[in-house]
C-alpha cells in the first residue's frame, strides 16, 4: 500500500511537539510527512526568547536538530512559505511548488497585535515574536539609549526585560489600570509594578497611545490621550496575539468572529481533512496563548490521526507560573474569584514583598483559585489543590502563611489522587508514575526516563522526586542514600570511618568499604574528607588523583582550559606595594584582571605551565593562596570598621583577618564565606554569609548559615554579644560539626534546614554542648589550624610536585594551540570555537 | 587499505602519574596518557581534547570506573569517556579518538598514523 501525505504548516514548539507525538505512534508509517516553516530556523522555544539577549543562541533555543527530522524521515521545508490551500485538489503551493496532501495540519500559531496608532510603522517600532525579530531589536539597540514596550502582559514584560538586558533604560506602558490585567488583581499588580520599578524599569499604566512622531531628545515620541507623551530611542509593540488564520479563512474554513480557525474536540477543522493545533486554533470560541494546551492539543491530534476514539480535547488548565524580570509571580484558576459566591483569603506582607491570594468556593472546602506575587514557593502545592479538586484543611490560610518552623506546609504525595497531573508538559500523572514503578522503576532516573516526566520545563522536579521517593518507600523499596555505585555509604559515614579508623588514603578505603576503582564523585569527596581528618598536602602523591582539576592545579579552570589564580587578601586589606605586585604579575603574564565578589583580586588565563612561575613571584611579594578552587574558606568580607568609620564601634578589619587566618585552608563539604561588619549598618553584607560577624557595643553578635548564589538565604541570630574568644569557640565547633555531618556539596544553608531540631539543636550542641563533643571538635580545629600549609609554597618548593604543571610532558615549550585571544575593553579574553563533534 | 601508522616513543614511566593522566604531544595533535595501576591493560591513550569545549584539558580529568568501565570525566562539564572505546556515556553520537598504547621498557609508545593530517595542529 502506498503512503498517504500528511502536511503540516507550521514549525513552531506545537507543530514540532506534533511531530515529536506522531512519529513515534503506529499510524506514522503509514504517512510521508512534509514539514513546511515559514522562519529560517528550525522550531525553537519562544517561552524563553528573552535569553537570547543573555547570550543564549537559537542551538540552546532549538526544540530539535536536522538530523533529527532526517532520521525520523521527515521532509522539512524551512524559509518556505505557504501561500495558498486549495481544498477541492487536496493541494498546498509555495513559491518553490505544489504538494499534495491527504491529511493537512495548520500550526502556523499567532502573530503580534500592532495597535491601530498613527505613525507605528516608523524605523525603531519592533514586535516580539521570532529571532528576526529579535535580531532587528538588537540592531537597532546599538545606538538607542530608551526603549518602550507597548503592553503590560506576560509578553511584555518579557520585552521589557530583553531590553533590559541590552543595555537599555525600558519603560512599559499598559492601556489597563495595572500590569498583568488578565492574571493579576489590583493588589498584585501594584506589588508587581513596585518590584519592577525598583528593578530600573518604568510603568506607566492607563495610558493609551495616540499617535508616534519623531522626537525631539530621543528617535521617536509617543503622544497620550491624557496630554502626556514620552521619549524613546525603540518601542516594541506586545499588546497581545491575534492567531494566524490567513490560509484557512482565504481557503474558506471556519473562522471565529473575532479571528481563529474553529476546531472540534478532535481539533478537526470544518474541513474534515484538516486539522488545526495551537494559538491558531478556536476551540469553544477560546483561543489558548500558552504552550501547555498547544501541546495538549498536539497530542489529542497525534491520538486522534491514530483513530484512538477517546481522544478529546476538551480545554486546559491556564494557570502560570513565571519569573518576570526576576519578580516571581503566578496565577491558578479562577483567579479573580469570579465563581459565585467564591471568598478571598489574603496575605500581604510590604515588607519581604510577598502577595498571595486564595480564591475558595462558598463553604470554604476547595480551592478555586489563587494568586501569587513574590515568591511561588506555595505554587505547586495549591496548583495540586485546584487542579484535583482536594479538600481543603480545615484552617486553608497556613497553606499561604509564611515559613514556620517546619518549613512551608506541602501537600504530602500522598494525599495526591492518581489522577493528580504531575508534568504537565508531558501529561504524566501520579497514576503514570506508579505504573512505572509498579513495571520495575525502581530509582527517580528511570522514572524519568520511562514517563518522560520533568524532562519538559523542570518546574515539576521536586514534585516529582517525591512521589517517586514516598511510592518506593510504601513498596517497601529502601530509598538508595548511597554516595556512588563504589561506596554504599553517605558522606557522613564514611567520615566516620576515616576518623574511627585512621584510614589516610583513598585506596585503603576503598579496600576495605568500597568496590571497584571509584569515579569522579567519590574521590574528591573522599580527598575533602581526608583533608578535614588529617590536612595532609593535597598534592601528596596518594591525594592527586582524588581531585578535581580545580584542586590538583589548586586554580580554577576555566572554559577555554586556561586557569584564573586569586591569592588570599585576609578581610580585603592590602598594601599599595602587593597591589603593585599583582599589577605587574597580570601585567608580565597578559593575565585578565577583575576584582571579586569577595574583595580580593582574579587573574584569568594563566596556563598550566605558568602557574608555578606566577606563584613563585607572587609568594616571595608575601602572597597565599587563596583556595579559589577548593571547597574551603573563600574570603572573609569585611567594611572598615572603627578604625577609620565614624560609626564603627569594633575593629571589624582585625577581626575579619583572625577569622580568615584561623580557618583558611581547612577542607568542607561544600566552600564557607564569612563577613564581618564593624557596626549594624552591616556594609560588609555578613548577613549573606555562612558565617556572619556584626559588632556590638559589647562584642560581637553571631550569625550563621546565610547564603548567597542561586537560592539566598538571610543567615539565622545565633549568639549576641560574644567576646573574641567566645566568638571564635562558637564558630570552630560550628565549622567542625559542619565538616564531619554535612553532605556532600551541601552548603551550611541547606545542612541547617536538614538538620533534625535545626537552629535551636545546633544551639544546643554548640554553646550548652549538650552532646559533649565541644573540646573535642576544638580539638580537632586546633590541630587542622596548627598543620595550615601554603599548597602552592610547598607546591613550588617541590621539583616533583612542579612536574605536574608540564602542558605536554614531552614538550616543554609547546603552547596550547586552541587558545586563541583577542582584545575586548583593553584586556586579553579568549576565542574559542567549539571544534566539530 | 588500512592506513599506515608507526609506534612513537611519547614518554617514559616517570611522566606518569598513578590513577590519573598526562599530555604529549604527537604528530595526531594532544593525546591524554591515563596510568590506572589496578587494572590490566594499565595504560589507555585517547585524545586530550574535550569535543564539548574544544579545549585541551581530558588528561586533567578524574578517573574510575562506572560499572566496571574505565573512564574519565571531563574537567569542564563532566562528561565521562570510556578509556577503552572513547565513547561518551552521556551521548552516545560522540567518541573520543583512541590510540594503543604500550610500555617497552620504561618508554611508553603510542601508534600513530603516519600522516597525521591534522594540519591546525602542524600550523600551530
Amino acid at each position: 500500500m502506498s503512503k498517504q501525505t500528511l502536511i503540516v504548516i507550521g514549525n513552531g514548539m506545537v507543530g514540532h511537539h506534533f511531530l515529536e507525538q506522531f512519529v513515534q505512534s503506529p499510524a506514522a508509517d503509514s504517512f510521508q510527512i512534509l514539514v513546511f516553516g515559514e522562519e529560517k530556523q528550525l522550531a525553537y522555544d519562544r517561552v524563553h526568547l528573552s535569553e537570547y539577549f543573555a547570550g543564549s543562541s537559537h542551538s540552546d533555543l532549538a526544540m530539535g536538530t536536522v538530523d533529527w527530522y532526517e532520521t525520523n524521515d521527515i521532509d522539512l521545508h524551512l524559509n518556505e512559505q505557504v501561500t495558498a490551500i486549495d481544498r477541492y485538489n487536496q493541494v498546498v503551493s509555495t513559491p518553490k511548488g505544489v504538494y499534495q496532501y491527504d491529511q493537512l495540519i495548520l500550526a502556523t500559531g499567532s502573530y503580534p497585535f500592532v495597535p491601530p496608532i498613527a505613525g507605528n510603522d516608523h524605523d525603531g517600532c519592533f514586535v516580539y515574536r521570532t529571532l528576526d525579530d529579535l535580531d532587528a531589536i538588537r540592531s537597532s539597540a546599538n545606538n538607542a539609549k530608551t526603549g518602550v514596550v507597548v503592553g503590560g502582559g506576560l509578553l511584555g514584560l518579557e520585552a521589557a526585560n530583553a531590553l533590559k538586558s541590552l543595555g537599555l533604560q525600558a519603560s512599559v506602558v499598559e492601556f489597563a489600570p495595572r500590569l498583568m490585567p488578565v492574571q493579576l488583581d489590583d493588589q498584585g499588580g501594584a506589588l508587581l509594578r513596585y518590584k519592577i520599578e525598583e528593578l530600573g524599569v518604568q510603568v506607566h499604566t492607563e495610558k493609551a497611545t495616540t499617535a508616534i512622531v519623531p522626537g525631539t531628545d530621543a528617535r521617536l515620541r509617543m503622544n497620550f490621550s491624557d496630554d502626556s507623551h514620552l521619549e524613546t530611542d525603540l518601542i516594541v509593540f506586545s499588546a497581545g496575539i491575534r492567531p494566524q488564520d490567513t490560509l484557512a479563512r482565504d481557503c474558506g474554513l471556519e473562522i471565529g468572529e473575532r479571528g481563529g480557525i474553529v476546531i472540534n474536540n478532535q481539533c478537526t477543522t470544518s474541513d474534515p481533512k484538516i486539522h488545526a493545533i495551537g494559538e491558531c486554533a478556536l476551540w469553544n470560541n477560546r483561543i489558548f496563548g500558552l504552550v501547555a494546551p498547544g501541546y495538549t492539543m498536539a497530542r489529542t491530534l497525534a491520538a486522534a490521526l491514530n483513530n484512538d476514539n477517546e481522544a478529546a480535547f476538551t480545554g486546559a488548565d491556564m494557570s502560570t507560573k513565571l519569573k518576570l524580570l526576576g519578580v516571581d509571580v503566578g496565577s491558578i484558576g479562577d483567579a479573580h474569584g469570579q465563581t459565585a459566591g467564591a471568598r478571598n483569603i489574603r496575605f500581604h506582607d510590604e515588607q519581604t514583598g510577598h502577595y498571595r491570594r486564595m480564591v475558595v468556593s462558598s463553604d470554604g472546602k476547595k480551592l478555586l483559585g489563587a494568586i501569587l506575587v513574590g515568591d511561588n514557593s506555595h505554587y505547586d502545592t495549591l496548583l495540586q489543590y485546584a487542579l484535583n479538586g482536594l479538600d481543603l484543611p480545615g484552617n486553608p490560610e497556613v497553606l499561604i502563611l509564611p515559613e514556620t518552623e517546619g518549613g512551608a506546609p506541602t501537600l504530602g504525595a500522598d494525599a495526591l489522587p492518581d489522577t493528580a497531573s504531575i508534568c504537565s508538559c508531558h501529561n504524566v500523572t501520579k497514576g503514570d508514575i506508579c505504573g512505572a514503578i509498579d513495571a520495575g522503576c525502581t530509582d527517580l532516573g528511570g522514572v524519568k526516563a520511562e514517563t518522560k516526566a520533568s524532562t519538559g520545563c523542570g518546574g515539576c522536579t521536586a514534585l516529582l522526586k517525591k512521589v517517586v521517593d514516598s511510592e518506593l518507600e510504601k513498596r517497601g523499596v529502601e530509598v538508595c542514600t548511597d554516595l556512588c555505585e563504589h561506596f554504599p555509604y553517605t558522606r557522613q559515614e564514611l567520615f566516620h570511618l576515616v576518623k574511627v579508623n585512621g584510614i589516610r588514603t583513598f585506596r585503603s578505603l576503598l579496600n576495605q568499604y568500597g568496590k571497584g576503582q571509584g569515579c569522579d564523585i567519590c574521590k574528591p569527596t573522599v580527598g575533602s574528607i581526608l583533608a578535614s581528618c588529617w590536612n595532609d598536602h593535597i598534592l601528596a602523591t596518594d591525594h592527586v588523583p582524588l581531585q578535581d582539576t580545580n584542586d590538583t592545579f589548586m586554580a580554577n579552570m576555566q572554559k577555554n582550559g586556561t586557569y584564573s589564580i586569586v591569592p588570599r587578601i585576609p578581610g580585603g586589606e592590602i598594601t599599595p606595594d602587593k597591589l603593585i605586585v599583582l599589577g605587574e604579575v597580570a601585567k608580565e603574564y597578559n593575565l585578565y584582571t577583575k576584582i571579586t565578589g569577595g574583595q580580593r583580586v582574579d587573574l584569568f588565563g594563566a596556563t598550566l605551565s605558568e602557574l608555578p612561575e606566577i606563584w613563585e613571584k607572587l609568594i616571595s611579594a608575601g602572597f597565599e593562596t587563596g583556595h579559589a578552587y577548593g571547597k574551603s574558606l573563600r574570603t572573609v568580607k569585611s567594611c572598615v570598621g572603627s578604625t577609620w568609620c565614624r560609626y564603627g564601634v569594633q575593629d571589624s578589619v582585625g577581626m575579619a583577618i583572625l577569622l580568615e587566618s584561623r580557618y583558611k585552608g581547612l577542607r568542607a563539604p561544600h566552600k564557607v564565606k564569612m563577613g564581618v561588619s564593624g557596626c549594624t549598618r552591616e556594609c560588609a553584607e555578613a548577613q549573606s554569609k555562612d558565617f556572619g560577624v556584626i559588632a556590638t557595643e559589647k562584642g560581637w553578635n553571631l550569625y550563621v548559615c546565610g547564603n548567597g548564589g542561586m537560592r539566598p538565604r538571610h543567615a539565622d541570630l545565633f549568639a549576641t554579644d560574644l567576646s573574641d574568644e567566645a566568638l571564635i569557640q562558637a564558630i570552630d565547633r560550628i565549622v567542625m560539626f559542619y565538616v564531619r555531618t554535612a553532605d556532600r556539596l551541601q552548603r551550611t544553608s541547606v545542612w541547617l534546614e536538614n538538620l533534625e531540631g535545626g537552629l535551636e539543636y545546633l544551639k544546643q550542641v554548640v554553646l550548652e554542648d549538650s552532646l559533649g563533643i565541644g573540646a573535642e571538635l576544638e580539638q580537632h580545629m586546633a590541630e587542622i589550624v596548627d598543620t595550615y600549609q601554603c599548597e602552592w609554597k610547598t607546591a613550588v618548593e617541590d621539583p616533583e610536585k612542579r612536574k605536574r604543571f608540564r602542558e605536554f610532558v614531552n614538550a616543554p615549550e609547546r603552547k596550547d594551540p586552541v587558545q586563541q585571544w583577542t582584545s575586548e575593553r583593553g584586556q586579553r579574553r579568549p576565542v574559542l570555537e567549539l571544534a566539530s563533534l | 587499505m588500512k592506513a599506515q601508522t608507526r609506534w612513537d616513543v611519547v614518554c617514559t614511566v616517570e611522566d606518569l602519574v598513578p590513577d590519573s593522566g598526562i599530555a604529549v604531544w604527537t604528530k595526531a595533535g594532544p593525546v591524554a596518557v591515563f596510568y590506572l595501576p589496578h587494572r590490566l591493560p594499565a595504560l589507555f591513550a585517547v585524545s586530550h581534547t574535550d569535543p564539548f569545549s574544544g579545549s585541551n584539558v581530558l588528561a586533567r580529568g578524574i578517573t574510575g570506573d562506572v560499572g566496571g568501565e574505565p573512564v574519565v570525566a571531563s574537567p569542564l562539564y563532566k562528561q565521562h569517556f570510556s578509556l577503552r572505546s572513547g565513547l561518551c556515556l552521556e551521548d552516545d553520537g560522540v567518541r573520543l579518538k583512541t590510540y594503543p598504547v604500550l610500555l617497552d621498557g620504561d618508554r611508553i609508545l603510542l601508534e600513530l598514523p603516519v600522516s597525521a593530517g591534522l594540519a591546525e595542529f602542524q600550523a600551530a
